[in-house]
């Protein structure tokens, strides 16, 4: 056991890249992901019915099936069809496409939580449905999805040391190779573990910072405390 | 009549499936009156309101706004809605922006006013409302008079040509009533054309021009003030009005 060796595996030049790797997965799947899943909840509210039947086979298709054979399966199986791609190019379509199917029930829940009520406001004073739902709706929507949106962040970060199934160069992998080679487990995968819980870290900071930033501004007015509350209406009467 | 009223309700009918909840509801409204529309609940009086606003398109019928027919064009909808300003039974005000926010949005968004300009007429219009103090507190930091008074000097910020108050003062304590209908009634005395839906006789009585009884959807009275407490009123109205009067 050598904590050197593991600080010199974590400034190594391939686990920094691994690091690098996982981190463009995981950053880049969730944008994807997001955007799909926007899409999807927003398909989902069309009233025309094969749109709406469309959208329900995907989330069957997507939650229905690991995330593994998605993977396995686009890397492996679009070449016969001509289509060749990348194994970093695979992976993040595959992760993001079943994130997007997650991701759209998360961003449908949340567009629902808003009382129609607040959009008819909204439309009562001349904006458009597009200004609703900018302006009024999603800055509402958006407190409520952020915790579960920031769970699957994290849950993509590990997710994504899948792909190292399709040979994609990311922590895991090159962790697992590093101690296969040399016999050094316990330093490389420590040096491994060390890079996911910095990561995390980093997003749990971001998801906290992000939230902190769409709670609407409390006025200055010193909050009353409940007792005073109660007595209020008390005093009003005398 | 010479001049085409403000407002023209002609034989407007309204089905949500195969419930009819209006029935040829035929009435006008001349520019600066207030009318109060007054009928049991489920008679149509909700219904017939967010027809005029488009917010429930009429399934058929006409209403003519300022001489132009509106139920024609639907995709212009939100233009006619920025003329005309709404108040809500349950305020609506945008839960995530503070009262003066609430009141700038529109403003910047549909109108193009600047943040500064919007600011500026926000703050003139929540003391036109008699709540200059409470700029900065989000709705769930107000009452619901003061929740109330934002949500219509919300409408007033987009300078309606005509204002629909929908029940403005059923989800208010007693107490709160007051503060809402007398700025209410100010702003009819201001001349602004008012249709409002409420069960308030007293707010009838001292701000209304004309009062339209409603039942199963069709209008049954339609008369003026005067006429319709002086007592010359359908024995059906005569008996709605001993109910809430009590």
């Amino acid at each position: 056991m050598s904590l050197e060796l593991v600080f010199q595996y974590l400034v190594s030049p391939t686990f920094i890249h691994g690091a690098i790797m996982t981190l463009l997965i995981t950053v880049s799947s969730l944008v994807f992901g997001l955007l799909a899943g926007f899409l999807l909840a927003l398909l989902n509210q069309v009233k025309f019915p094969p749109v709406k039947w469309l959208t329900v086979f995907y989330l069957w298709l997507f939650r229905g099936t690991p995330v593994l054979f998605q993977i396995i399966f686009i890397y492996n199986v679009l070449p016969t069809f001509g289509i060749r791609l990348s194994a970093f190019a695979s992976g993040v379509i595959a992760l993001s496409l079943n994130e997007g199917a997650y991701m759209a029930e998360i961003i449908r829940s949340g567009l629902q939580a808003i009382k129609s009520g607040q959009r008819t406001a909204g439309m009562a004073l001349g904006m458009t449905r597009t200004m609703v739902l900018r302006h009024v709706v999603m800055p509402q929507a958006a407190r409520i999805m952020l915790p579960p949106i920031g769970n699957q962040t994290i849950g993509m970060l590990k997710t994504s040391a899948l792909v190292s199934v399709i040979a994609v160069e990311e922590l895991l992998l090159v962790a697992n190779q590093t101690a296969s080679a040399t016999f050094r487990y316990f330093e490389a995968l420590s040096a491994a573990g060390i890079y996911y819980l910095a990561l995390t870290t980093i997003f749990m900071a971001g998801q906290y910072w992000m939230e902190r930033a769409l709670e609407p501004k409390r006025s200055r007015v010193e909050k009353r405390s409940l007792l005073s509350a109660l007595l209020q209406p008390a005093e009003d009467k005398h | 009549m010479t001049n085409p009223a403000f407002l023209e309700v002609t034989g407007v009918n309204k089905s949500f499936g195969p419930l009819q909840v209006l029935k040829e509801c035929s009435f006008s409204v001349n520019k600066g009156e207030t009318v109060v529309l007054i009928g049991p609940s489920g008679s149509g009086k909700s219904t017939l309101l967010r027809c005029i606003n488009l917010l429930e398109p009429p399934s058929d019928g006409s209403i003519r706004f300022q001489g132009k027919e509106i139920t024609e064009d639907l995709r212009n909808a939100d233009k006619l809605r920025a003329q005309i300003g709404m108040v809500f039974q349950n305020f609506e005000l945008f839960q995530h922006l503070n009262a003066v926010e609430n009141i700038m949005l529109a403003p910047m968004k549909v109108l193009g006013y600047s943040r500064h300009d919007a600011h500026d007429l926000a703050v003139e219009l929540l003391k036109k409302v008699h709540i200059p103090d409470r700029a900065d507190h989000l709705p769930d930091e107000l009452s619901g008079g003061q929740q109330q008074r934002v949500a219509i000097a919300r409408a007033l910020a987009m300078k309606p040509k005509l204002m629909l108050y929908d029940e403005p003062t059923s989800a208010l304590d007693p107490e709160m009533i007051r503060e809402v209908l007398d700025v209410m009634t100010e702003l009819s005395a201001d001349g602004m054309t008012s249709v409002c839906v409420t069960h308030e006789m007293g707010f009838a009585r001292r701000a209304a021009d004309r009062i339209i009884f409603m039942e199963q959807g069709s209008i049954i009275e339609n008369a003026s003030s005067d006429v319709f407490f002086g007592g010359e009123v359908s024995p059906r109205a005569q008996q709605f009005l001993n109910q809430i009067l009590h």
